[in-house]
Order: structure tokens, then sequence, then C-alpha cells
């Protein structure tokens, strides 16, 4: 007789643990790979977060920050390198959701590969960028001036569509990276993976709250998170440019720090010979502040 | 006693009206302040003879058109306005007010000379014509001082001391930069965004079109500008000094006139990046007005900032520095030190010392070099700082201020500080924008972070403390974007300036300050 396999749950991860949407919504994935399903059946169940959602992945990430954006600069990048371990362990499990969602076998292979390596680029960054972003800067007088990097506090992200664990590595981990925490809203067209990816961050030692991913629709869940007072910026990643403006309309009411990005499907995510695609400097600057000190000289 | 020494900055006025009284420090230091005579009283001996700047020399015409394409040009709108000198309301010369038509023609300008000259041209090149200007306008620089004091109000000592050599200090530093970009930007390679829009207010005119131009030259932009309406006069001097300057036609515009023009200008869709300075519910319009619209955005909004100090600070010093960060132009100054959090056991002492140096300041003609309190910019501002101020009396706040005479024309307010003043008052929350101080006491220095962080601006901050480390501890938990240590309102074309929060995004100064003018690949 053939054994009857457990299939999961899948819940959104906010503030270090796995929930259901509080409005009980749902809606259903089905997997494109019928061969990949794995332990899941068919269709699952996804949480459609809500509003409330929003506002206590928000609340989670602001209570992180202060002791996220405290930590030194190496802790920092040790726990995005035992992500990367943590991402490099479950490669299989990964790929296979991947496939699921319709990705070809050696397409998810890929995409997992460069998403460890990803995590790897921005784990040996976080001790950097503060050296490359600094200055001394040479005022008259008995002052002793300088300028240094430092993180905003909670940051929205709406992940691209495509690629769907690319996408959301490349686009939460620098800011993460610099000391800020995130509330992410996944790829509607893959949550699957996404969730997959935060039962990663759950045993990577990353303190709850730092990252926070909601499943649902960007379109429902981002423009709560534009309005939000708590909220420092938005990174958003989507081809609805409709939702890209009201995005940046509502930010306005608080000087939001709001980036969006039209997401051609040709847009490159990784390129192994071109170290400057889908990373770089330009990710980790964007939610940083530049605070500058004027401290007395004399004696 | 002390009291028989007229020099003695004592502290008998406070003290022993605490002892006798023994409530809270609101109480004493208004008890303190009613009897006996100020602990600084020179007599007569305090009369200085005038000393106004000459101002004979200075041509201002009665008439200024709109600068576009290299050449003044009379405005499509057909219609000027006065622009007054706010000591006296006497009227210095009538400007243009550019419409629509004038701003389309501007960025048409604009935009042909980036694509013709200016981004073609070589860093080297394009540094040359920056440095020209920063000269010409250390040449110009007493006249740029007169007008920009007759415009604006503010003392000759602060235009002649600060605004003019910082603007032109920000031309000669960012002339360096021209060549120099690719360093600036180590592996990526930095582009010049097209058209700059930008927009500046009335309490810096020429420093603030100095940090917006120079910048967005140096990084290969061109600009159109748009001066404050009460302030355009030095901004067309620097037209002027464009011109004498060789700078290709249409590289720098400069179109004046008041909201509308700036809405037309940040809205006009041939405009890649807009810069604002000013007060942050325009800001929040104009980014609600752009988005979608692909502008890259810079802005510098409003602060309410905290002076922070500590009861180990050096007190004499400290005074100084709370007066300089609030009464510093009128405290038209978007980082003014607003609100002075002062350590418990020191407030009644350190009080008495304000209200001393507060009665030796000199209110009157900007124009006189021993003035240290100007004019109100104008009668809306003046109106808007009367209103705070009858917030604040109507909460049952304790107001002290300066006793001088007021002149009977012009727009006046006299150096002005609260006591007793609770974090929930308006006077400590809204952005006064005057010369109107708000004090408010901490014990410990986790409450003094809280305390000052407590706002939805985030420009600058203030520490005072003997203790270096204390000041190091203070920056890092002190949500701004600059912080002084045991001083207050400095500048400098290399330190980068700019907010956290509500006040804003983007850095002006530094290199830094580049990135509002560049895009970066990687």
């Amino acid at each position: 007789m053939t054994r009857l396999s457990i299939t999961k749950a899948y819940k959104m991860y906010v503030g270090g643990a796995f929930v259901r949407s509080e409005s009980g919504r749902y809606f259903q994935v089905s997997a494109n790979d019928k061969s990949a399903t794995g332990a899941d059946p068919e269709t699952v169940n996804i949480p459609l977060g809500s509003r409330k959602d929003a506002r206590d992945a928000v609340l989670a990430a602001k209570n992180a920050f202060d002791g996220w954006s405290a930590r030194t600069a190496f802790n920092r990048g040790q726990i995005l390198y035992r992500l990367a371990e943590m991402l490099e362990s479950r490669r299989d499990e990964l790929t296979a959701s991947l496939q699921r969602a319709g990705l070809s076998a050696k397409d998810a292979e890929a995409e997992v590969g460069a998403s460890v390596d990803r995590a790897i680029f921005y784990a040996g960054f976080c001790d950097k960028l503060t050296a490359l972003l600094s200055s001394y800067n040479p005022v008259p007088g008995p002052h002793f001036d300088f300028s240094v990097p430092d993180p905003m506090g909670v940051i929205a992200v709406v992940a691209p569509a495509k690629p769907a664990l690319l996408g959301l590595v490349s686009t939460i981990l620098p800011i993460i990276a610099a000391g800020n925490t995130v509330v992410a809203i996944a790829s509607k067209d893959d949550p699957r993976t996404a969730v997959l990816f935060c039962e990663c961050l759950a045993t990577s030692d990353l303190p709850g709250g730092v990252i926070n991913v909601l499943t649902g629709d960007a379109k429902e869940i981002a423009p709560h998170l534009a309005k939000h007072r708590e909220v420092a910026g938005i990174d958003a990643w989507t081809e609805d440019a409709e939702l890209r403006a009201k995005l940046e309309a509502e930010g306005s009411d608080s000087v939001k720090r709001v980036t969006t990005h039209g997401t051609p499907v040709d847009l490159k995510w990784y390129d192994a010979a071109d170290p400057q695609v889908g990373q770089g400097l330009g990710f980790l600057e964007r939610f940083l502040e530049t605070k500058t000190i004027w401290h007395p000289v004399g004696v | 006693m002390d009291s028989a020494n007229p020099f003695h900055a004592s502290t008998g006025t406070a003290v022993p009206a605490n002892a006798t009284n023994g409530t809270s420090h609101g109480a004493s230091v208004a008890s303190g302040t009613s009897p006996g005579k100020p602990a600084l009283d020179f007599g007569a001996a305090w009369e200085y003879a005038p000393a106004p700047e000459a101002r004979d020399h200075v041509k201002i015409d009665p008439r200024y058109e709109l600068f576009i394409g290299g050449k003044w040009q009379a405005p499509a709108s057909g219609s000027y306005f006065p622009t007054i000198n706010p000591s006296d309301e006497s009227q210095l010369s009538e400007v243009a007010e550019a419409n629509e038509a004038d701003v389309d023609k501007a960025v048409k300008a604009a935009r042909h000379a980036y694509e013709k000259t200016w981004s073609k041209m070589p860093g080297a090149e394009r540094a040359k014509y920056i440095f020209r200007i920063a000269r010409a306008m250390q040449e110009k620089a007493r006249e740029l001082a007169i007008v920009e004091t007759l415009d604006g109000g503010k003392p000759i000592k602060e235009s002649r001391d600060v605004d003019v050599p910082l603007a032109s200090a920000h031309f000669f530093y960012h002339a360096g930069w021209a060549d120099k970009l690719h360093y600036a930007f180590q592996g990526r390679k930095a582009r010049p965004l097209g058209v700059a829009g930008q927009i500046i207010p009335w309490n810096f005119p020429l420093l603030m079109a100095a940090w917006k131009i120079a910048p967005a030259l140096a990084c290969g932009n061109t600009v159109v500008l748009k001066p404050a309406e009460t302030t355009p006069l030095t901004a067309l001097l620097l037209a002027k000094i464009c011109q004498e300057a060789e700078l290709p036609d249409g590289v720098v515009n400069i179109v004046t006139g008041a909201g509308k023009t700036g809405a037309a200008l940040a809205g006009h869709g041939d405009v890649d990046k807009v810069a604002f300075t000013g007060s942050t519910g325009v800001g929040k319009r104009i980014q609600r007005a752009i988005a979608g619209s692909k502008k890259r955005l810079t802005l510098e909004l409003g602060g309410k900032a905290a002076n922070i100090v500590f009861a180990d600070a050096p007190l004499d010093q400290a005074v100084e520095g709370v007066i300089n960060g609030i009464y510093f132009n009128q405290g038209h100054v978007c980082c003014a030190g607003s609100r002075l959090l002062i350590e418990e056991s020191v407030h009644d002492v350190f009080v008495a010392k304000l209200k001393d140096r507060l009665r030796t300041m000199r209110l009157g003609d900007p124009l006189d070099k021993n003035t240290d309190i100007g004019a109100i910019n104008s009668r809306m501002q003046l109106d808007r700082i009367k209103e705070l101020v009858a917030s604040g009396e109507e909460e049952g706040l304790d107001r002290f201020s300066a006793p001088c005479e007021l002149p009977s024309k012009g727009f006046w307010f006299p150096p002005t500080f609260f006591t007793g003043v609770a974090q929930t008052s308006r006077i400590a929350r809204e952005e006064i924008f005057g010369p109107v101080l708000s004090i408010l006491t901490f014990r410990t220095p986790d409450e003094a972070v809280e305390k000052a962080n407590n706002t939805m601006y985030g420009l600058s901050a203030g520490v005072w403390t003997d203790k270096g480390a204390k000041i190091f501890w203070m920056a890092q938990k002190l949500r701004a974007g600059v912080i002084w240590g045991n001083t207050f309102n400095k500048l400098d074309p290399s330190s980068p300036f700019g907010g956290y929060k509500e006040s804003g995004f983007g850095r002006e100064g530094g290199r830094q300050g580049l990135a509002s003018y560049v895009e970066l690949d990687g």
C-alpha cells in the first residue's frame, strides 16, 4: 500500500512566524508541471494578504529595525552567508518549486543557482558599503566633518512577478544588507517558491521581522504600504504602470522614497559574465540616507 | 554680591527665584523674569552709531525680463509684479511673471542647449565656465550682498559673510567636479539627466540658486530655475553673470513668478529632473503631481531641529550656538534649531543666560552692519509667525521676547522664545520659520534622543556637551541628515546636506550631492 503524503499549508512570513491572512481569504495556485508537484497536490491554497496583514507586517518590521540596524555589519554578512547555505542545501526543493510554476528544469536550476550567488554577493557587501559611500569632508574651521550611509527604516518591496525567486532575492537582500527591514509582496504568479524561500530565512539566524513576506495581490496591498507613515520607502517592480503611478502619488503624503521600475520581459537579472547585471551598489544605496556629522576639534 | 557687577552674566535672577518658588522650572522662570534688571545693563553705552552699508553704487533696474536662451525676453504673459524691500515696503523693481508659454520656451531653450552644446562639451570645458561664474560672483560680492539684503531683509553681515561667499564657493567647488565624475562613481558610468527644473525659496535666494545650478551644470545638465516671488533679484543678477561669463545660451534660464510658474515648470513634460527647496506642504504636492512621469526628484523641505544642550556643555558657548541656531536669518532657515532641548538641571541657568543675550540683540535696518535681526521676508510670513506665536500664548506657554523697538514700516518680529513647551504644542511640532524658539527639557540622553526624533522632520540637530564620545553616541541615534556637535547652522559645499523623513530626500553638496544630477548604471 502506498503511503499517503502530508501536504504543506503555505503561509505568509511575518515577524518570524508563518501566518495565514487575518482576512481568512486565499487564492489557488496550480502546478503547471504536474510531474514536479512533489508532495503538493495539484492545486494549493495561498493566503490572500489584506490591508491588516500589511499593517501587522510593518509593525513587525518596525520593531525589528533597531536591533537589526544596530548589529555589526560583519554579523549581518554572516547571517546572509548562512542564508546562502540554507538556499544551497534546499536547491532541489527550490528548483522543483520553480518547475511547478512552469520553468524548465534547466531554467529553474539556473535561477536557483543565481539566487544563491546573489545572497553570497550581498553577504560580502554588508561590511564594505560603508567604506564606499562614506566621506571625510574638508570643511573650514575646527570641525571633523564626515558623512556616512544610514539605513532608512522599513522599506516595502513589490517583488517582480518574474523571476519569482531571483527577483525577490535581488530586491530584498540589498535592502536588509544595509540595515533596513523589509515588507515584501511576493510574486502572485509563483508565491509557493517565495514561501519556500521564507522557510530558508527562518533557519538562517535572521531575526524575526527583518524580512516579512506577504502573498496576494500587490495592486490591493501595496497602496496601503505606500500610505503607511511607518514605511520609509517603496521599491516597486511591476509592469502595471497604473500601480506604479499610484504608489508614487500615495507615497507623497509622507515624502516617501519611492522607486518604481517597469519590468520588461527581457529584463536581465543575472549574467555570470557581467557582475553589474541585477546587483550592485545602486541597489544598496537606494534606501540609504546620508548622515553628515560635524564633530568639534580642540583641546 | 555679584549683582553689583554689570558684566556678570548672572544666574542670580533665576536661582533665587527657583529656591523660593520651589515649583516646576516653568513657574520659576516666569517669576524669575519679572523682578529686577537684566544682568547686562549698559544703559546708554549700548547705543551704537548707525553703520549702514552704502548702496549708492548698486544699480537695480526698474524692470527685469525673463532670462531665456541667453537673452532677456519679455514675458508672453505680458504681466509684471513688484518686488519690495521688506524692511520699509518700498518697491525695488518689477519682474516678469512667466506663464506656461514662457516656461515652455525656457525648457525648449534648455533642451536645445543640452543637446547641442552642454552635454557634448568635455567636462574640463564645462568646468571652466563654472569657475568663471564663481570668480565673477567674488568680484561682484558687495553688490550681490547689498541686493540680497535689500530684496530679502536679511542683515548685511549675513549676506556679506555667509550667503554670497558660500554661493560663490559652491560654484567653485562643483566646477572642479565636472571633469572628475568618473572618479566620483568608481566602476559606474555617470550620465547627465537632461533638463533640470529647479524651484528655490526666499530665505537664501542666491545661495539656493548656487546649490541648485552648480551641481546640475557640473554633471552636464542644463537648467530652468524659478526663484521665489519675493526675492527674485539676485538670481537675475546671477543670470547677468552667466551672460558675462559667456555661458552658452540656454544652459541657465531664469523664469520669475509665483506658485503657478513653479507648477508649470515641475509639470512640464520635457523636464527630466525636478529639484525643489521649500516647504514640506508644497514638496508633497510636487511629489504627487509628478507621480507616474518618470521625472527624477529631489526635495529639500522643512525642519524642526532639536538643539540639545547637556549640563556638561560649555554653557556660554552653547548660548551663542542656540542664538545662532534659531535667530540667524530671522529664523528663516529650514535647518534652524527651533526646539531647544535643555537638560533639566541647567534649565533655569540657561534660560536666564538666553534672556540676557536676547536683550543685547540689535533689530533694525538690515543694511546696518551692526544689525543682528533683520526684517521678516514678507507680510505673509509675518502673519504665519504671529499666528503660531498666538497659538503658543493660547496654550498658556511662557513667552519671552527681546525688548526691541520695532520700526514702524516693514515686517518685523522680535526674537522670542517659549518655556515650558510640551511636545504636543503646535510650536513644538510645526515649522514656524521665524525667530521663535520652543524650549523643552530632558533628564537622560535617551530621553533627549526620544524627544529630538519625535517629529515628522529630520533635517538637522545640534548636540552640546563637553564629552566627545557623547556627541558620537547622540549622532548615531539622531534621525537627521546633518548633526552639529558644539556648533550649529554650519554649511560647506564639500559637506552633504539634506534630510531624513519629511524633510525631503537627496543631498546637496559633497560627492554624495552629485548623485542627484546623474544617472548611474549598476
